[in-house]
Parts: structure tokens; sequence; C-alpha cells
């Protein structure tokens, strides 16, 4: 048995539900992560992951925002339980991610396993905000007039996230989750060096039951897609989660020309639970005012 | 017809208010010069009467406004929240009792009626401060966390149009969260911003915890740029907006915007048409409609445009426009001469691209700068004066036929601040609100502002909240 070939797998992009390779027919070489004092500096060859192209970015913005209508619109309820199930399933290939993770960070198998675990349970934590942070960010204001005065969270759009570079498992789902939990659709792009892990949940998030092109993933260079992204008319916010200080400049000053909303890189222990900040990086806040009818109160009567 | 019905003159007395020759910029207490000893002059738009003499604040004098400023945070953010809440209260009760001064210095300077300075800017800048002295002791129970901190230096910058309703609105929740604040109000309206920091001075703030430099843009960029303010705040255009979001690209300061708009006010065939009829009116007529949330598209339903087009028109002809401080002013003057050209030539601009152009019979004052209520109908969505804000009291009138067309139609902009829904059916009211991708939606009502209630926009409006517990936010290392 032991000189049985084993089968390759061939890493593909997740956009719009579908696994395409890449528009542009490019792959690079990903391979194990080493320490830097290895002076000969390459790991062992894991696979050839898509190198994505301007052109694939662009394609995934389209499929979010086609998604957008119907994941916004979905019930808090539900976008719970479709997140739970991705919990679930993530909990199947627990093995499977704990080798991608090891191979991808460097890590021994318990490490690499206490990664997955609490990646798996940060998604169950994620899952289960979704009915919770409309009650916690928003509600009535006591304005002095006769109105009813609600303000309650909306999704702001699509959402381009920059997974971070070092925590390729743990730090993905941290940035990703809070994007889609509060029914933004997001345009994610894997770390660069060790993308395996997120296209893996690309596979996961296919089998679950999140509507197709709610998440979209991509690998490849950061710099490269990062940019048509930043300045696309059609993306609403970017977390620059993944991105160094330079490239970070350079993108919120594209960002600038649509106002996109802007989540700065910022220094992240991924296993510490995190706040409520990243749900509402990406959420607007809707007033609604209506006339109470009572027309003793002060204010007009209209 | 019009006899029966002529008012006589009703000014309100400018006695109350005494304007000085001259006034300084605002610096650590102090009203000092400008460093380059610049000058310009503020003028009453209804008149063009130079009313003052300002210092014109340059890139030194921000420098030193930001020293003073930085200085000052130390104490200020160290003092218990109990101590701030108080000068915050006393801010509040000194702008009530001065309210009428305020009120008509705000009318001389703006050009808006004294009706609106009176019954609505004013009440609203004192229930600010009154709203945010109480947050200040409350902070570890608004939602972001256990102890949060003020960021420390915070830079504002405020447009012409509510003056010291939008300098209320910037700093009440600066102080109140422990930050200091370098305020730039416009070139056109600074007195009431000079008056404010007199009020502080009464009040005994601490020096130095609130600046002021009034100067034009040169100021402002000056001040956004500052690399020790740690804060940015503008309310203004989206073009200027856009160009601050790349100043400080790449640096931790935290910045909300509030910029344009181009409100959609939707009324549907089974409107109360009177009352839709006056909120139309308030939407895009309040404050000559210089106003960013100004309900300036009117979307309405096809089978009813010609009764309320009929409706409102009637309104117009009884619309008074003139002096600014007669109390039955319903139109004031255009803030200045510059932004009256921008409102004439896009209103050319609105005919020539084919749109049908109706003013109700209104005669123009011979001085001061005016623009008669305006409005444009056979309207489509790629007319200019239906994509761009034209910041003035011109209203362009689109029609539709179904719900989801007018959702479609209100929604097709670059900017998302404010929306209208005007109708009888409540699910109908709940089902457009939820589609509509903007900030404030004011259904069977419009134009209500209140401290409780957060305000700002999607999309290109900007981004932050003001008012309510989600303005503190802005304030505060969250």
């Amino acid at each position: 048995m032991s000189d049985r070939l084993s089968v390759f797998k061939t890493y593909k992009l997740y956009v719009g539900g579908k696994f395409p390779r890449s528009e542009s027919g490019r792959v690079y070489e990903v391979t194990t992560k080493t320490s830097a004092a290895d002076a000969a500096g390459k790991g062992n060859w894991l696979a050839n992951a898509p190198l994505a192209s301007r052109k694939d970015a662009r394609d995934a913005v389209v499929a979010a925002r086609k998604a957008f209508g119907g994941w916004s619109g979905a019930t808090a309820y539900n976008r719970g339980q479709v997140l739970y199930r991705v919990a679930e399933m993530l909990e199947g290939r627990r093995e499977q991610f704990v080798r991608e993770v090891a191979d991808a960070e460097g890590l021994s198998k318990p490490k690499a396993a206490a990664v997955v675990d609490a990646t798996i349970d940060r998604w169950v934590w994620y899952a289960g905000w979704t009915d919770k942070i409309a009650q916690v960010t928003g509600g009535a204001n006591p304005v002095a007039g006769p109105f009813f005065n609600l303000s309650s969270p909306e999704p702001t759009g699509v959402v381009a996230v920059l997974a971070p570079q070092e925590s390729s498992f743990l730090g993905l789902v941290s940035v990703l989750a809070p994007v889609i939990a509060t029914g933004n659709t997001a345009v994610v792009v894997a770390s660069e060096k060790a993308p395996l892990p997120a296209l893996s949940l690309g596979e996961v998030l296919a089998t679950s039951d999140v509507p197709g092109g709610v998440v979209n993933v991509l690998s490849g260079r950061t710099a490269e897609i990062a940019a048509p992204l930043a300045a696309h008319q059609d993306v609403n916010a970017i977390d620059l989660a993944g991105a160094d200080d330079a490239l970070a400049r350079e993108l919120e000053i594209a960002a600038a020309d649509n106002l996109k909303r802007v989540l700065r890189p910022q220094a992240v222990d991924y296993f510490e639970t995190p706040g409520t900040e990243r749900l509402t990086a990406f959420l607007e806040t809707k007033t609604v005012w209506h006339p109470t009818g009572s027309l003793g109160a002060s204010g007009s009567s209209y | 017809m019009a006899s029966a019905f002529e008012y006589a003159p009703a000014p309100e007395s400018r006695s109350v208010v005494d304007i000085a020759p001259a006034y300084g910029l605002f610096v650590d207490g102090e009203f000092t010069d400008a460093a380059d000893g610049k000058v310009f002059k503020t003028v009453s738009p209804s008149t063009e009467e130079a009313l003052s003499e300002v210092a014109q604040a340059g890139a030194e004098d921000v420098d030193r406004a930001v020293k003073a400023a930085r200085k000052a945070f130390e104490k200020w953010s160290a003092l218990p929240g109990s101590e701030r809440a108080k000068y915050l209260f006393r801010i509040a009760r000194i702008i009530q009792e001065r309210s009428r001064e305020l009120a008509v210095l705000e009318t001389l300077d703006n050009g808006k009626p004294i009706k609106e300075t009176r019954d609505a800017d004013l009440p609203l800048v004192a229930a600010h401060f009154f709203y945010y002295a109480g947050w200040a002791d409350k902070l570890d129970h608004a939602g972001f966390g256990a102890s949060p901190r003020p960021l420390g230096v915070a830079g504002q910058v405020i447009p012409w149009n509510f003056p010291l309703l939008m300098l209320a609105w910037k700093i009440a929740p600066a102080l109140a969260t422990g930050n200091t604040v370098v305020l730039k109000p416009a070139e056109t309206t600074p007195l009431s911003a000079l008056f404010f920091a007199d009020i502080c001075r009464q009040a005994g703030l601490p020096r130095g915890v609130v600046n002021i430099l009034p100067g034009y843009g040169d100021a402002g960029a000056a001040l956004v740029a500052h690399p020790d303010v740690n804060k940015v705040a503008f309310t203004g255009s989206t073009a200027v907006g856009k160009e601050i979001a790349r100043t400080v690209a790449g640096t931790r300061k935290k910045l909300t915007l509030e910029l344009g708009g181009k409100g959609a006010n939707i009324v549907f065939d089974d409107a109360p048409v009177d009352q839709a009829v006056e909120g139309i009116v308030t939407g895009i007529f309040f404050n000559q409609g210089q106003v960013c949330c100004a309900g300036s598209r009117l979307l309405v339903q096809e089978s009813i445009q010609d009764e309320l087009l009929d409706a409102l028109k009637r309104r117009l002809a009884t619309l008074r426009l003139g002096d600014p401080l007669d109390k039955n002013t319903d139109i004031g003057a255009i803030n200045s001469a510059e932004q009256l050209a921008r409102i004439t030539a896009l209103a050319e601009q609105g005919e020539a691209e084919g749109a049908e152009r109706w003013s109700p019979a209104c005669e123009l004052p011979a001085s001061g700068y005016w623009f008669a209520p305006t409005l444009f109908t056979n309207v489509t969505q790629a007319h200019t004066i239906a994509r761009d804000e034209i910041f003035g009291p011109v209203l362009s009138v689109l029609t539709f036929r179904t719900p989801d067309e007018a959702v479609a139609k209100a929604n097709n902009t670059q900017y998302g601040l404010s929306a209208g829904i005007w109708t009888e059916k409540g699910s109908r009211i709940l089902a457009v609100a939820n589609k509509l991708r903007a900030g404030v939606v004011w259904s069977n009502t419009f134009n209500k502002f209140d401290p409780t209630s957060p305000f700002g926009g999607y999309k290109e409006s900007g981004f932050g909240r003001e008012g309510g517990r989600h303005g503190l936010e802005a304030y505060l290392d969250v």
C-alpha cells in the first residue's frame, strides 16, 4: 500500500457558488511554511493555487452584488442557521483543516488542531450574533416630539476583505464571519503565502447552505487583487487586515473615490474573543421617523 | 385675493445683538489676531451689508490652536465625567438664555428666516448640549466597553447652512467624551461660532478646550492634515469629503463625514395630500433648500401627479420671500453670491436639458442674494437637476407607477442621506423604508431632527452618525 500514488487536489477559486480557475489561466506554487532561519528558504511543494487576476476580482464583485439582496433580505434567524451549518461542516472536515493549517503555518499537529478548534468556535460565536446585533446597536430614540423613531443597523453592501497574511484560517474566519453575519456579502482575498485553508473553506461554504455569491474567495497576489477592489465603484467597504502599511495607505486613498467604509489594519490577537467592532464596522444605521398621532404633544401634527 | 391676507411687516429687533466691528480667532481662551494679520469681511446675505471684520486663520494659527487643544486635553480628559457634564449643562443653559440674541445673529449672518433660527436652530442647539451633557458621566454604560477613552484633539470643519447647529453637533459630543476641539466655521458664517466662544468664557470652560478658527478652505485643509489632530469631523460637500478621506489615509486619525444628498420624497396615491404638500415644502424650502438632507427629488405616483402638483403650486404661491428678520418670512436669502450663482447655473441647465421650470409670482428684493422657490417638472433620472445636489430652493419632480419603481428611482443616486415616504398604508411604509438606501427615512413627515436620534448617510453621503448614543462612537477610542 505504501507505494500507492496519492491523488493531488486542484485548488480553485470560489466565485458565485462555483469553482472557476482564474480567467488568466495562471497559478502559483504554494509550499509549506519554513522558518526564516532555514537558509534554503523554500518549503515543500503543496499545490498550485490560482493566481487570480483583476478580472476575477471584478467577477467576484458582480457575484457578491447579485447575492446581496437575498442574503441581506433573509431573516437574521435564517442567517444564524446557515452560519451554524457551516460550523457543523467545518467540524466534519476538522482533520483536513488541521493538516492544511499545519502545512500552511508551519505548526505541529496539536497546535494546528488548537487553531482549527478556535476557528470553528469563532464561526459559532458569529453565528449567534446574527439575530442579536440589531438589538445591541439599534433601538427606539426618545425624541422630544410626537414621533415613533427607530434606529436599526443594516448591512453596508459588498465588502472586500483582505484576509490576514499570517493567520491563514483563524484570522480568515475572524474577519470573514462578522462581515456576512450582518448580511453583507464578501469578496475575500486569501493569505498570499498560505491560501489553501481559505480555498478549502470555499468548498465547505459551497456544501453548506450559504447561497452562492455571498462569499467569494480569491487567491493570488494580495496587492494585485486588492487594487481593483479598493477602486471598484460597486464595492461598499474594505477590510485592510491583510495589507501592510504602505499598501493599506494606497488602498485607503483609492477607497475614498466612492467613500468606501475602510477598516484599517490593526494588531489583533485572533485567539482572543473579539468585540463587536468587526460587526459594526460594516453596518449602516438607518433611522425611521413616523408621527405617533399624539396631537396633544409638542410639534407639528403631520 | 392677496390683499385680504396681506401682513404688515413684523421685523424682529436687531437691538438684541451687538456685533463688534472686528473679531479675532479664539485660541487658548483668548481672542487673537491671525499670525499673518489677515482679515475678511462677513456680510449679511439679505442686504450685502458688511457685518464685521473677522481674523482669517492660516496654517500657523491652526498649529497654535492644535497645540492649545493638546495642552488642554490632559486636564480636560482627566476630569471626572460629572464635572465635564456640568460645564456642558452650563453651556446649554447660557444658550437658552441668549437664544434670541443668537437667533437674530444667525439670521443676519446666514440669511435664513428668523422663524427658523428662533424655532428650529436654537432650540436644537441647546438640546444637543443638554443631551450630550448627560452622557459625559455615563460613558461606561454607552455600550462601547467598560471605560472608553477619548481620542485627543478633534479637528472639526463645519458648513454655513446651519452654523450654530453644526457647531453643537460637533462640539457637544466631543467635549462630553473628553476630547478637546479646534473648530473651523465656514467663511461666510463665522459670527455665531465666535459668539459661542464668548459663551465658553461665560461658562468658565478651561482655556484651550474649545478653539475657534474662522477661515477659508486652506485653514480647514491645514487642520485636517495637522499631524497632532486625532479625530477629523467634517460636514460639507462630497467632493471635499473625498479629499479629506485621501488626506487622512494611512494615518490613525478617526474620520466621520456628513456629506451631500439628493433625498427622494416619495408620494403614493393614497397619501394625505395636504400633509404631503406641507412635507414637500418643508423638505425642499426649509432653509432655502440649503440642507444636505433636503427632499430635492419629488417622486410622485403618476395617478395623482396633477392633483398633487396643483396643490403644491397653490401652496408655493403663499410662501413669503423677503426680509429674513421678518417673523412672517418663509424664504430668506441664499447664503452667498457664490451659492446663488451655483443654484442659478444648475437651474438654467435644468431648462436647457428640457425640464419645465415653474416659480410662483415672486418679487425679489433689489439687494442681497435671492432665488425664488422653483419647481421642475418633466424631469427624468438622467437630468443633471435629478442627479446633482443643487443646495437651493429647487425641486425636481419625477413620477413612478409602482412601489418597486419608486424604490429603484429613489436609490438611483450616489447619495444616501435622507428619504421621505407619504402613504396611509403602514405595511407599505415599512416595506419601502426597508428598501431605501438612506440613513434617515421620514415617513409622513420630513426634516425632523432630535439630539437623541442618529443622523448620517449611506454611500457617498458619508460615514459615521451624529446624534444619539451612536454619535458618541465618533469621539471614543473604540
